[in-house]
């Protein structure tokens, strides 16, 4: 068997060459300093492919023109099985790229391993980090939610105020102003036909030179015989490359990528904010006003890529230990420094999300917590004036029914309400006027009640418990979830106010076909007051 | 790690360099594991559908003469990816003397073309092939493995409504 297997192998050896240069790749000798700190590029070579394969498998349930785009990701993400861990992968894929390329030029730099031969394979691996944001930056777009298009509203706006090439980034990128299907068709290409050759091939340079002029020495390496790349230094690179794809699939499955609502270039609510490793140009810009912008768009980034290209021809000096090279280690500490000082700034003055809502937590606010067939009890409980003899915490004709006490079931309480006397001889309690329905309503709120959330009756805003009384009557928890409860075959309603706006709601109500093409939910008709007070509701309900 | 200069490689090579392979084989498999088996679900499984109602109303067959196949056309919703198309489709029904009603999937069993009743009314003539079906859709001559497919039916108030087509089993005898 094995002698069959090793004659194939010899006979498409002697044909490819395959196995030859295999060999002759793994067996390359490294310097006896290499080790750990040389991982990176082998983990970053891996992030590519990664990020090939699971964007080439987005891109078959992917329509790439702005409307679809949208409901095609939305199919992804609620319809295709692992479609979300696929969709999570690609994305923090994309961060972690990042990262990794970063770390990868730290290292390098530090270790000063971009002297003299090795200038050109520093500045091939300076165009690949430009090309990895191009990635970012264009790929932002796709999704076509609000995000992606504000986003890429500014920065379109952005290279379109570049002095000279300025109108001529305008025209390139699909249209003077507007983002729309030309930009949208313009970053597609960019994104899934431009760059991914253009890595590769960037990518095959770099290692070439790599190979070329042989893995960077470190000092003193030179009286050092040298080492094999296999298995030692292979080993090291697969166990970085196995903790990063450990951390990138935790990160896929455990963290939630939003779609937003659909791009709506009418939304003027809407605060765009870049992608974070963006955030400290975003933050840049705004240090300069009026005909200073200029020196933040493009002449801060232009002169920090130049003083990247550069670093080899000013640093010439001789190799010396990374520990020892103290200009170094201050350059990337400082720039560690700035990243972090101008992304923290811009972090902080992004607005908080839950401002959106107009509800004010800092209330009480036990109602939240509610399900809205107990909330509708409330309202019920307020309608039929119930608290005139049951008061709350003080004395009055009947039990007080916040302490906690009740020990029947809805069912008894039910048949209570419609015949006091009956289930309680000498009870002078009316009957209550309301039906089966309701009445289930008013048991699940007493039940519920407790004297920790006993202020719920007074507290509880209008709007609240009368949208929570049009929810529970269109009977909306047989495919919607709130606070845990409800089915789930429509979204959960819980956190709506960070997914859509009032208006894309007001809408789909009207008419959900449109907004959500296939969408099961029939369309609704309802009174402004009802509408109105079914959106607050639905829109002060926090993410669960 | 960075030892062997101490030791002799000769030496300790061997187990060392099938522990390090075993290792890397191990982490290898368990990345392509976790990459290639959400792939193979993604693209394999198929996605939590969305149902359409499964009845669509095809007009009155009080019109329908018995016994004389008729082609009647109708709009269905069919889910597509993403979307729910609304989409002409056909049938040919044929209503029997006792009121009930058989409707025939609009494509030949063969290869999928359109077929149609002949003027002759010899039988449902496939014009690809050569097909001939007779009015209860079993296969007369010509290459069709298998009768003509046929809908789901049922009749409310004089109304036809058409279902899911079911593929015939029936084979050629």
């Amino acid at each position: 068997m094995k002698a069959t297997l090793e004659r194939v192998a010899a006979w498409i050896d002697e044909r490819t060459g395959l196995y030859t240069a295999g060999r002759g790749f793994f067996e390359e000798k490294i310097p006896a300093s290499s080790g750990w700190h040389q991982v990176f590029g082998s983990v970053a070579l891996f992030l590519v492919l990664t990020q090939a394969f699971t964007g080439i498998l987005l891109a078959f349930n992917y329509a790439p023109t702005p409307g679809e785009a949208y409901n095609s990701l939305r199919y992804i993400l609620t319809e295709v099985t692992c479609g979300r861990l696929i969709r999570g992968l690609h994305h923090w894929g994309a961060s972690m790229l990042i990262v990794v390329v970063v770390l990868h030029m730290v290292q390098v730099f530090l270790w000063g391993a971009y002297k003299k031969p090795r200038e050109s394979t520093w500045i091939v691996g300076v165009v690949l980090l430009l090309l990895t944001l191009t990635y970012g930056l264009t790929g932002y777009l796709l999704p076509w939610d609000n995000r992606a298009y504000w986003g890429t509203v500014v920065a379109t706006n952005i290279a379109a105020q570049l002095p000279l090439v300025g109108p001529l980034m305008a025209r390139l990128l699909g249209g003077e102003g507007a983002v729309g299907v030309v930009t949208f068709a313009r970053f597609y290409g960019l994104h899934v036909l431009l760059l991914p050759p253009a890595t590769m091939l960037l990518i095959g340079l770099h290692v070439f030179l790599v190979r070329k002029h042989g893995v960077a020495p470190g000092p003193g390496d030179e009286g050092l015989s040298k080492k094999p790349f296999f298995p030692g230094q292979v080993f090291k690179d697969t166990v970085a490359i196995f903790f990063a794809f450990a951390i990138l699939f935790l990160l896929a499955v455990a963290v939630r990528v939003p779609l937003e609502q659909l791009a709506d270039p009418g939304d003027t609510s809407y605060i765009p904010r870049p992608e974070w490793y963006f955030l400290f140009l975003f933050q840049t810009l705004k240090l300069f006003n009026g005909p200073l912008e200029l020196v933040g768009s493009a002449v801060l980034p232009g002169l920090a890529v130049m003083a990247l290209i550069l670093v080899p021809f000013i640093d010439r000096g001789k190799l010396v230990k990374v520990t020892r090279r103290t200009v170094a280690i201050a350059v990337v500490a400082l720039a560690a420094i700035g990243w972090t000082g101008l992304t923290a700034a811009a972090v902080k003055s992004t607005p908080s999300e839950a401002l959106a809502a107009q509800v004010d937590y800092s209330g009480p606010t036990a109602w939240i917590q509610l399900s809205p067939e107990e909330l509708a009890g409330v309202a019920y409980f307020r309608q039929e004036n119930c608290v005139s003899c049951h008061a709350f915490g003080r004395a009055s004709d009947g039990p007080d029914l916040s302490r906690g006490l009740i020990h029947r079931d809805a069912a008894w309480m039910i048949r209570h309400f419609k015949d006091p006397a009956g289930m309680r001889p000498g009870s002078s309690m009316p009957a209550a006027g309301l039906s089966d329905a309701q009445l289930n309503s008013l048991a699940a709120f007493l039940l519920r009640l407790n004297p920790d959330n006993a202020t719920v009756l007074a507290d509880a805003p209008e709007f609240a418990t009368q949208g929570a009384l049009v929810y529970q009557s269109h009977q909306c928890s047989a495919c919607h979830r709130v606070n845990g409860v409800g089915m789930t075959i429509g979204p959960a309603l819980n956190g709506l106010a960070r997914r859509q706006t009032r208006s894309w709601v007001a809408d789909h109500f009207a008419n959900p076909q449109k907004l959500s093409p296939g969408t099961s939910m029939p369309p609704y008709k309802f009174s402004p007051k009802e509408l109105d007070n079914l959106m607050s509701y639905l829109f002060s309900l926090p993410e669960s | 790690m960075d030892d062997e200069r101490a030791v002799a490689p000769e030496e300790r090579k061997p187990l060392r360099r099938n522990l390090l392979l075993g290792a890397m084989f191990g982490m290898g498999a368990a990345i392509g594991t976790a990459l290639g088996l959400p792939a193979v679900i993604y693209l394999f499984f198929s996605p939590k559908s969305r149902k359409p109602s499964e009845w669509t109303e095809a007009g009155g067959i009080a019109a329908i003469p018995p016994n004389a196949p008729v082609e009647i056309a109708f709009h269905r919703k069919r889910v597509d990816g993403w979307k729910v198309v609304s989409e002409k489709t056909t049938a040919w029904v044929v209503k029997h003397p006792d009121n009930t009603v058989t409707a025939f999937g609009p494509q030949c069993t063969h290869l999928g073309c359109a077929y149609h009743w002949t003027e002759a009314g010899s039988g449902f003539l496939c014009p690809c092939h050569t097909s001939l079906f007779s009015i209860d859709g079993k296969v007369l001559s010509g290459p069709a493995p298998r009768p003509l497919d046929r809908y789901d039916t049922k009749i409310e108030a004089g109304k036809l409504f058409i279902g899911r087509l079911r593929p015939s089993v029936e084979t050629r005898a």
